[in-house]
């Protein structure tokens, strides 16, 4: 059974996102990490990227696929985790701490409104087991 | 199974595999400073270096020694006689800047072939430049997009493509500068019809479709599909490599699509996956005609008479995107592919489409009760399973897979398509008997009862190869691309062969 954390928001795409006034910080959740196997690469977008909602801001490459991250919600990139380019394995040990992807500031917050809660989430993800 | 020793390691100081006839000259010493006094050779006698290889090419496992149920690749037996045709001197040795008038075997086989694949697609014209399916699908968006530019219709930025579609697919995408819009599929595997009618609008020059999908499933409302593609001005893209389901059964073109590429290596039966060049060959419907890549072979002159041949020779249509490949595309396979076409004729390939299909629907139902087949309904070509089960969590497709070397058999596509969990992909094609099928069948039964009953017959598997499971994450992440110098983890814990 795969860890949902209450807090967060979460995408179909299984990215989360925790709020912290106008700063969102991305990462890819527990039920995906799992999903993907032993993650071997992850490719960042740049500080200073804008990016929409749903736009692609990254790729993770596990032993068994490549998949495309992509924004919960629009907002400009103000951090991306360097940690990852070194250590990816990062994102299966720790998928909502350490292994964060990047930091946002969001161009409209309201997007968010539009995001599954952990028990909606945890829900989406029974769904498909 | 024992790992073959390198030949150095058969080294024997003094023996020698060549003999060479004594001096017939005056002896000459060469000059000190030229001379090594080692030289990394082995030293090793004819039978030594006929057996070492010999037991080597034995270790490859290929369609020449069994089944090969690669899903998405077809992999099927490839026929010797073609590869008859291709060593005929007349082919292999052809110059391609020879004059066309003595080269009119070659360009009278490729404009036949032209001819062929036009016939099976519905198309009306071809073009055999693109060495390969990525090739021909980039060829085909290429074409779409002169097609828009040459309307002056520069709106058009997006291309849809369900998540079912090749993995090429969006790469082709955005090779050709479009953005790739991803559609979802339905509960049936089925593009989701109201997700694609909300997309379709006048920023979209066009939809690339796998048919039958990644899924192995021929799209229920295929017309439906291809009709609000083009209500709102888009173009429709076949991605035809899976083309082996459809021989004489559906003509793409009739249906409405104006685009497709074939895989020559595929459908018709040319060596690949590290066998061989491929070829993707694009057709295309009147309104592409313009602009397909050139040149393509042409009738220059009509035949006199009855007892005459026409003049064949190279014709660059109008509007062309241009060449994609020195010359005129992969010449040795398109021989290879017009041979196995003759060779069946035309109702042969309807019956290869009709067989690979039932093969593989026969798998499908064969297995229902022991894998989760996440779309049971008849199926293409090859069928979707789910290689894990609730009860065993700790087993996955990959552990099926290299359960199945353990009973000599190369195991399917693992992980593709991505849309289903733990995907196994099996395309049996329909070179194979009855009875192959059935001991395939067999042993994908034994596996799933192996699962429940002792799973570490699979968590260990493959037992009889020289090497076992090999560490795959650290294989991706210390990339060692030379031979030489051998890093120091060579000699860790972790790189481990089932011969230690």
């Amino acid at each position: 059974m795969s860890n949902v954390v209450e807090g967060l928001k979460y995408t179909k795409g299984d990215e989360w996102i925790r709020v912290e006034g106008n700063v969102g910080t991305i990462g890819l959740t527990d039920y995906a990490q799992n999903a993907l196997n032993d993650i071997v690469y992850v490719e960042l977008p740049s500080v200073g990227a804008v990016l929409a909602r749903d736009g692609a801001f990254g790729t993770v490459e596990s032993v068994k696929a490549a998949s495309e991250m992509h924004m919960p919600a629009g907002g400009t990139v103000t951090a991306v985790n360097e940690a990852l380019e070194s250590e990816p394995e990062i994102v299966n040990s720790d998928p909502y701490g350490a292994g964060w992807f990047i930091k946002i500031t969001l161009s409209n917050p309201a997007e968010l409104d539009d995001l599954m809660d952990a028990a909606a989430y945890a829900e989406y993800c029974a769904g498909r087991d | 199974m024992a790992l073959e020793p390198l030949i150095y390691e058969l080294s024997s100081p003094g023996r020698c595999g060549v003999h060479l006839p004594g001096l017939d000259v005056p002896a000459s010493e060469l000059p000190a400073a030229l001379l090594r006094t080692e030289l990394d050779l082995p030293e090793v006698s004819e039978v030594d270096v006929i057996r070492h290889y010999l037991r080597l090419s034995q270790l490859n496992y290929g369609i020449d020694k069994g089944f090969y149920p690669l899903g998405s690749c077809t992999m099927k037996y490839n026929p010797k006689v073609n590869e008859d045709a291709a060593r005929l001197p007349g082919f292999a040795a052809l110059h391609p800047l020879l004059d066309i008038e003595d080269a009119q075997g070659a360009l009278m086989l490729m404009y036949h072939t032209q001819e062929w694949l036009a016939e099976l697609s519905g198309m009306k014209g071809v073009s055999l430049q693109p060495a390969a399916g990525a090739q021909g699908e980039f060829a085909g968006i290429l074409m779409i997009r002169k097609y828009h530019l040459s309307r002056g219709d520069t709106k058009r930025t997006r291309i849809l493509v369900p998540n079912s579609a090749h993995g090429t697919n969006p790469a082709t995408v955005s090779m050709a500068g479009y953005e790739a819009v991803e559609l979802p599929s339905d509960e049936n595997g089925d593009v989701d019809l109201d997700a694609l009618l909300a997309a379709c609008d006048d920023t979209v020059a066009g939809m690339m479709i796998t048919v039958p999908s990644t899924l192995g499933l021929f799209e229920a409302r295929l017309p439906d599909v291809i009709k609000a593609v083009h209500d709102c001005g888009g173009l429709m893209y076949m991605d035809g490599a899976n083309m082996n389901a459809m021989m004489g059964v559906l003509k793409p073109g009739e249906l409405g699509f104006d685009v497709m590429h074939y895989n020559l290596h595929k459908t018709f039966s040319t060596p690949h996956g590290g066998g061989g060049p491929g070829s993707g060959p694009v057709a295309v419907n009147e309104k592409l005609l313009p602009f397909l890549p050139g040149p393509i072979v042409g009738i220059l002159e009509d035949a006199g008479s009855l007892d005459d041949v026409p003049l064949f020779g190279w014709v660059m249509p109008e509007q062309s995107i241009g060449r994609l490949k020195a010359f005129h595309g992969n010449f040795g396979i398109i021989v290879r592919a017009f041979t196995y076409m003759r060779m069946n004729g035309g109702s042969g390939l309807h019956d290869v489409s009709r067989y690979a299909v039932l093969n593989a629907n026969y798998v499908r139902t064969a297995l229902r009760d022991h894998y989760v087949v996440p779309h049971d309904r008849t199926c293409g070509h090859e069928v979707v399973l789910e290689g894990h089960w609730k009860d065993v969590p700790g087993i996955h497709a990959l552990d099926i897979s290299k359960r199945l070397m353990d009973y000599n058999f190369h195991p399917p596509t693992n992980y593709f398509p991505l849309i289903v969990p733990e995907a196994l992909m099996i395309e049996p094609t329909e070179t194979e008997s009855k009875e192959t099928l059935d001991a395939f069948i067999e042993a994908m039964k034994n596996i799933a009862r192996e699962a429940h009953e002792n799973p570490e017959l699979l968590l260990e598997a493959p037992h009889i190869t020289p090497v076992g499971r090999v560490d795959d994450v650290l294989a991706a992440k210390q990339l060692v691309l030379c031979c030489v110098p051998i890093p120091d983890w060579a000699g860790s814990p972790e790189f481990k062969t089932s011969t230690d």
